[in-house]
């Protein structure tokens, strides 16, 4: 043991400057690193967001062209999906699987922040894919949304193999992210911390980590296909030379879909140890609410084609994919089932991270019975590409994956910074995104029932009202994020000294050991291995 | 599991950020490349420099720490566990273009050919007929179509019956580790060096082969692109494979490794024996069936 | 700046009074449109199934919350009931909520199935139309009468007028009562062909052919959109079905029939064409035709569409222009092979139009002789 402590002497020191960053290897470092990333890039995909919605406020055609509109909702759906969620998701398992779990650190450092440090580059070359198409002679825009479909994609500009290329580093970041975390989680956990004793953050991550390993790779294929048939007369995605279009949206979708998961579940993660702590209960139901994720990981593998259900497949393979998708509704209700029963006769106090708990129990279950009626392949053929199913993620990407974060970043900010954060502040910031929220996107399922295509710069007026209000509440959703950043940066620069221990109910049930050291943390957590109890 | 052996923890280190950097330049050079930007293949060399820099660097300093004794019994864990889900993840690489193979050949070409239900999308190919290997595709405009299809013999086959004695070879390498017997070790890996560069070299040839004679080309429409997709990548594993070897023959040549201590000799066995196992799906699917 | 503003509250004011007085609230529709057609009054039926099985489960969400929230809180002095998680209900309701949302999922399913199959029959159809969606505009094949229409966005509406994206030149007909079958495909990127009251949307994909059915039960005029991106167009592909009586139905196919055999005579004829008279049926192919991506006034798009106006293979080079035209680009397939949709006379008068519009005035004339020998 005093081995242990004098080998950890030596590195007990904090490195200084700016190599502090730009080679670290400590996980909360990188941990800290990835938040103000997935920060920046909220702003960025945000503002991609507020000019698109500024476009629809009115009919006809005011701001911008329709290729710089597409080529918006594109890297709108990019930045928030991997440079957002998934950066904020893994920022907090680095910072807080290792002080859970009661590991020194992450189980392979120096890999740890080639991950981070791949998605700056990401970042940069996502950028340069917007700005390439200004330059003459690089052809179009990447208009082609998200899920970059050929043959558009293969048409686009030079800006498409910027796009390609982005995808590839983002895909090694999030997998060796992944590789890492599984890892630790399966490798450092302190003696006496066995499986069922981890907290539902760590878990959900395990299965976070599984389902990218598994599904990140799929989509670099797909990719490389784009861009061998984009320039190296492939015929993949072209029936002339015996290809098919559709095949890439397969490959996409089985990425995309276990996707949304890996989105939602970090999140979840959250809720599980937010809802109990403000509860003052145990999680209810915590075994079992493991293994529905298990199920949830794995069901959600194979019902990938509810993105596809227009491209003409047959019927047994269209109803085997509408059972499989509708049947995820178990799993995910077992979860929110879990959530509800905790707060069920508990001793119920209202925290910004619990209001944010309770909106997302309810806003996601909404998300989730729109999805639902989604599944059901015949009303699909009238939601699809509508404004429906555009309402639809958002409300399962905002509350469900957003939201959760930032519950997140309220639970841990005291711990992060040593500093409680404004309660007051935090709960205008809760009430006002949460109204912005719904005044945003609940709409949005009128305008899409009443036909309404997703991914057009210009409408009929017709559906001028609802896109009037919808763009009013995403400017007003817009501006509370400034309050967000506000109360972000005042509780890093001071405010009241956090306790190590700022809930009173964070200790109940089955916790990690994040609240049994200082906040914030030192700059080595572990020198000697816990004991658990 | 932790154990109170010595935790490590790598000091900071500059590597990783070098390597993001190099990642980004190596591919933004590789755009301007095959968008015919000039100045592209020179960014591109730089990029592949700086990799190759940065593979040096790297694993030095992981073999620098680990011949010092840095590592516990659980940072060796750590690394097999993530050459584990590496592998995983690779292998889900090639599973996609297993799955796109099956899909072209199992549903799009026979829909094409007017299989299905009304025989619908036969109104577009009039005359088309589904088949496998395709060769006459449905509109050959813009392809080159190939004069005919691979076979399972010759070649590919001595290619089977390499790459499989070569996964013999490593084993008895590894036994020969386990024994201690140097010899053995050393021997068996420059036996799979050998073995892998004479894989590496039919496949080549066979290549050329195809160019030349066979005119199957990645522009041949949907076989030939598929083709060149799974071997291609194959064909890059096995490179890759065959530079670890070479490195790991070097090593044990440096008694870097002892009877416990080898994890970058069994990361590469593994790595070997799943390039192997894709070879026997290439074999079956792409050549034989 | 100025200008920009009036229009902004102008906009504002009118949306604002227009949601708050009832009468166009009323109009502001929450729901699916009404079907007309079996299919779509199927679907909507289920859809209302699922929307009221959505709601009835966020009612009991909703409820058991906010009855927690009022209840179980440490300001009204509840203390947390640490057993509860052992009750009965605690231990067995992981069984419990699961088969309960088993039997839900599985009556939706079970409806879902039944509708499924009928969208999914392909029974004998009384007219075909082949469909075809193409970068930005609407290609309609009638496949027992050769007749051929397409369809382009009408761009003379107001953008304050209801119609606005939503009308087209050439509407597609079609009777009522009839078992039509549409066959959907696609001559460039993915589309999709969606009219909600009338017709489910399947995708229309270059090279494959998808199938839809539908049968009309109400005569009236039916408005949809393009629902897959297509690129820069795709908001401006609307889709306008006429569905009239039989008797209509059968004197416009008619009619058709005598024109499109007059213009294919016309085609045939060995005739030479006057500077005039292929300027004047120029001007109408490229509209329908070639507005899209190289615009009215010849001028193209900035980086994405060449200008035709001034264009060196347009001014001069009269082989790569014929080529460019009839086999498309090399370079980019978004500039499509023109050969295999438009016969020899419309092309001959759209590269004469090309060549003399716009100041290009080159005096030149294409004949439909060159186009032949060009192909
Ligand atoms: C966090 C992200 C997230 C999550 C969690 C989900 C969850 C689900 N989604 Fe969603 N979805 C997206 C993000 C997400 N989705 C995105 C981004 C797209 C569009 C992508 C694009 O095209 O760009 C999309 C699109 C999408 C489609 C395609 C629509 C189309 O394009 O036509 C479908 C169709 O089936 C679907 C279904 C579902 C279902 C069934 C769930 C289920 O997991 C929901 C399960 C949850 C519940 C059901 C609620 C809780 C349960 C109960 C309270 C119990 C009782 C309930 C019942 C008995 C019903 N989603
Ligand atoms: C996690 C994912 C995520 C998140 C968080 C969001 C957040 C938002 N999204 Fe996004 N969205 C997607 C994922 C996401 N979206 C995806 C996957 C698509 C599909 C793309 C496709 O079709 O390919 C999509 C598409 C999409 C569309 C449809 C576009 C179309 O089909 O034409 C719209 C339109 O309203 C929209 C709006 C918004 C808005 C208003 C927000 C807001 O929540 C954003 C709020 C945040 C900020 C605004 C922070 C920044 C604050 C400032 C910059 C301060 C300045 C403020 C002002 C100027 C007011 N999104
Ligand atoms: C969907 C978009 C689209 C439509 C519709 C379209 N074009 Fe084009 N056209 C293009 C693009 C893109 C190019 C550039 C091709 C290239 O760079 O090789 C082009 C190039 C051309 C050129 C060569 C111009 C030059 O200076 O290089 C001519 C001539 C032309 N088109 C004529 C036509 C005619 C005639 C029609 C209608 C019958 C038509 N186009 C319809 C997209 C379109
Ligand atoms: Cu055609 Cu969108
Ligand atoms: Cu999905």
């Amino acid at each position: 043991m005093s081995e242990v402590a004098t080998h950890d002497d030596h590195h007990d020191h904090v490195p200084s400057g700016i190599g502090r960053w730009l080679f670290s290897t400590n996980h909360k470092d990188i941990g800290t690193m990835y938040l103000i990333f997935s920060l920046v890039m909220l702003f960025l995909g945000g503002a991609s967001a507020m000019v698109m919605r500024m476009e629809l406020f009115f009919p006809g055609l005011q701001i911008v062209d329709p290729d710089t509109f597409n080529n918006l909702v594109t890297n709108h759906a990019l930045i928030m999906v991997f440079g957002v969620v998934m950066p904020a998701a893994a920022g907090m398992a680095n910072w807080m699987i290792p002080i859970m779990i009661g590991a020194p650190d992450m189980a392979l450092p120096r890999l740890n922040n080639l991950s981070f440090w791949l998605l700056p580059m990401a970042g940069i070359m996502l950028i340069l894919s917007m700005v390439v198409s200004y330059l003459p002679g690089t052809g179009g825009q990447v208009n082609t949304g998200w899920t970059l479909y050929p043959p558009l994609s293969v048409q686009a500009g030079m800006g498409m193999d910027f796009v390609i290329f982005t995808i590839h580093i983002l895909g090694i970041s999030s997998i060796l992210a992944a590789i890492n975390i599984v890892t630790t989680i399966v490798n450092m956990r302190a003696p006496g911390m066995t499986w069922f004793k981890l907290p539902l953050f760590v878990w959900s991550w395990f299965f976070t980590g599984l389902l990218l390993i598994m599904i990140m790779p799929v989509l670099a294929g797909g990719v490389t296909m784009l861009l061998f048939d984009r320039h190296f007369g492939t015929a993949f995605f072209d029936a002339a030379g015996g290809g098919d279009p559709v095949l890439f949206q397969h490959l996409f979708w089985f990425f995309g879909h276990p996707e949304v998961y890996v989105l939602l579940l970090p999140s979840i993660g959250v809720l599980g140890l937010v809802i109990p702590t403000f509860s003052r209960k145990p999680l209810f139901a915590y075994k079992p609410l493991v293994w529905f994720m298990a199920m949830l990981t794995a069901l959600g593998m194979v019902v990938w084609a509810h993105h596809q259900y227009t491209i003409g497949m047959s019927l047994g393979v269209t109803t085997y994919f509408m059972i499989g998708t509708i049947l995820i509704s178990i799993p995910v209700g077992m979860m929110l089932m879990s959530f509800i029963f905790t707060m069920w006769r508990g001793s119920m106090t209202f925290e910004t991270p619990m209001l944010f708990g309770i909106a997302i129990i309810l806003m996601f279950s909404f998300a989730g019975v729109t999805g639902v009626m989604l599944a059901v392949v015949p009303a699909d053929l009238q939601y699809h590409d509508s404004y429906f199913v555009v309402a639809h993620f958002h409300y399962a990407l905002i509350p469900g994956a957003l939201f959760g974060l930032y519950a997140g970043v309220f639970y841990w900010l005291p711990k992060w910074t040593g500093h409680m954060y404004d309660e007051k502040l935090g709960k205008i910031f809760f009430w006002w995104t949460t109204i912005g929220f719904n005044v945003t996107f609940f709409p949005q399922h009128f305008s899409g029932l009443a036909g309404m295509p997703r991914r057009i710069v210009d409408y009929s007026p017709q559906f001028a009202e609802f896109n009037f209000i919808s763009s009013v509440g995403a400017m007003a959703f817009g501006l509370s994020h400034l309050l967000f950043l506000y109360i972000i940066i005042k509780t890093i620069r001071g405010g009241e000294k956090a306790p190590d221990n700022p809930w009173e109910g964070s200790q109940i049930g089955t916790v990690g050991l994040e609240w049994n050291l200082p906040s914030p943390p030192p700059f080595h957590s572990f020198t000697t291995p816990p004991t658990i109890k | 599991m932790t154990t109170d052996d010595t935790y490590f923890i790598p000091e900071p280190s500059r590597w990783p950020i070098i390597a993001a950097s190099g990642v980004f330049v190596l591919l933004f050079g590789f755009i301007l490349y095959i968008n015919n930007i000039g100045i592209g293949s020179m960014i591109g060399a730089v990029g592949i420099l700086w990799i190759a820099y940065l593979f040096f660097g790297w694993f030095g300093a992981v073999i620098d720490e680990n011949l010092k004794g840095d590592y516990g019994s659980q940072v060796g864990t750590s690394f097999r566990q993530g050459m584990f889900w590496f592998i995983t993840s690779e292998v889900f690489f090639f599973l996609t273009f297993f799955g796109c193979l099956y899909y072209f050949r199992d549903i799009t070409i026979p829909y094409l050919g007017g299989e299905g239900h009304l025989a619908k999308s036969n109104l577009l190919w009039e005359g088309f007929v589904a088949t496998w290997p395709l060769i006459d595709l449905p509109d050959p405009t813009n392809y080159s179509p190939a004069k005919e299809a691979m076979g399972a013999g010759g070649i590919p086959l001595w290619n089977t019956i390499i790459l499989l004695s070569s996964g013999g070879t490593i084993t008895w390498a590894h036994w020969g580790l386990k024994k201690a017997n140097k010899n053995q070790l050393v021997l068996g890996l420059i036996m799979t060096v050998v073995l892998g560069l004479i894989f590496f070299s039919l496949q080549a040839y066979e290549y050329f082969h195809a160019y030349s004679e066979m005119n199957l080309k990645l522009t041949s429409g949907i076989y030939g692109s598929m083709f060149y997709m799974l071997t291609g990548f194959h064909g890059l594993h096995v490179t890759i494979g065959t530079i670890m070897l070479i490195v790991i023959t070097i090593r044990a040549m440096k008694d870097h490794f002892t009877e416990e201590n080898h994890f970058a000799f069994e990361a590469v066995a593994w790595y070997w024996h799943f390039v192997d196992v894709v070879w026997i799906g290439l074999y079956f699917f792409v050549y034989w069936l | 700046m100025i200008g920009v503003r009036k229009f902004f509250v102008r906009r504002c004011l009118l949306i604002a009074s227009s949601l708050f007085s009832l009468p166009a609230a009323a109009e502001m529709k929450l729901n699916l449109p009404t079907p007309a057609a079996t299919i779509t009054q199927e679907i909507f039926d289920l859809h209302m199934l699922t929307a009221y099985v959505a709601t009835i489960i966020m009612v009991i969400v909703t409820a058991i919350i906010l009855y927690a929230l009022i209840k179980f809180r440490k300001s009204a002095g509840f203390e947390a009931d640490l057993e509860f998680n052992h009750s009965w209900f605690g231990r067995w309701s992981w069984v419990l909520v699961p088969i309960i949302v088993l039997g839900i999922d599985f009556s939706i399913a079970g409806s879902a199935t039944k509708t499924l199959q009928s969208v999914e029959t392909y029974d004998d159809s009384d007219v075909t139309v082949k469909v075809i969606g193409s970068q930005w505009k609407w290609t309609y094949e009638y496949m027992d009468d050769g007749i051929k229409i397409v369809s382009n966005l009408n761009k003379n509406i107001p953008e304050d007028n209801d119609l606005y994206l939503r009308d087209v030149d050439n509407p597609l007909v079609l009777p009522v009562n009839r078992r039509i079958r549409f066959l959907h495909t696609a001559t460039d990127v993915l589309h999709a062909w969606w009219v909600p009251e009338i017709a489910y949307k399947k995708d229309s994909i270059p090279g494959y052919i998808n199938e839809t059915w539908t049968v009309v039960e109400k005569e009236g005029t039916y408005r949809g959109q393009c629902a897959e991106n297509c690129g820069t167009g795709h908001a401006f592909m609307p889709i306008v079905v006429e569905v009239v009586s039989e008797d209509k139905y059968d004197e416009w196919v008619n009619g058709q029939k005598v024109a499109m055999a007059a213009a294919d005579a016309e085609a045939r004829a060995d005739k030479t064409w006057t500077l005039a008279e292929l300027m004047d049926r120029g001007e109408k192919v490229y509209a329908t035709n070639c507005t899209a991506c190289h615009q009215a006034n010849g001028e193209g798009i900035p980086n994405v569409f060449p200008g035709l106006k001034g264009s060196k293979i347009v001014m001069a080079d009269m082989a790569a222009h014929l080529d460019m035209v009839i086999h498309g680009s090399k370079a980019n397939p978004v500039m499509a092979a023109w050969g295999k949709q438009l016969n020899d006379l419309e092309l001959a008068a759209v590269i004469t139009y090309e060549r003399n519009a716009w100041g290009n005035d080159t005096g030149e004339t294409v004949q439909p002789s060159d186009i032949k020998s060009a192909r």
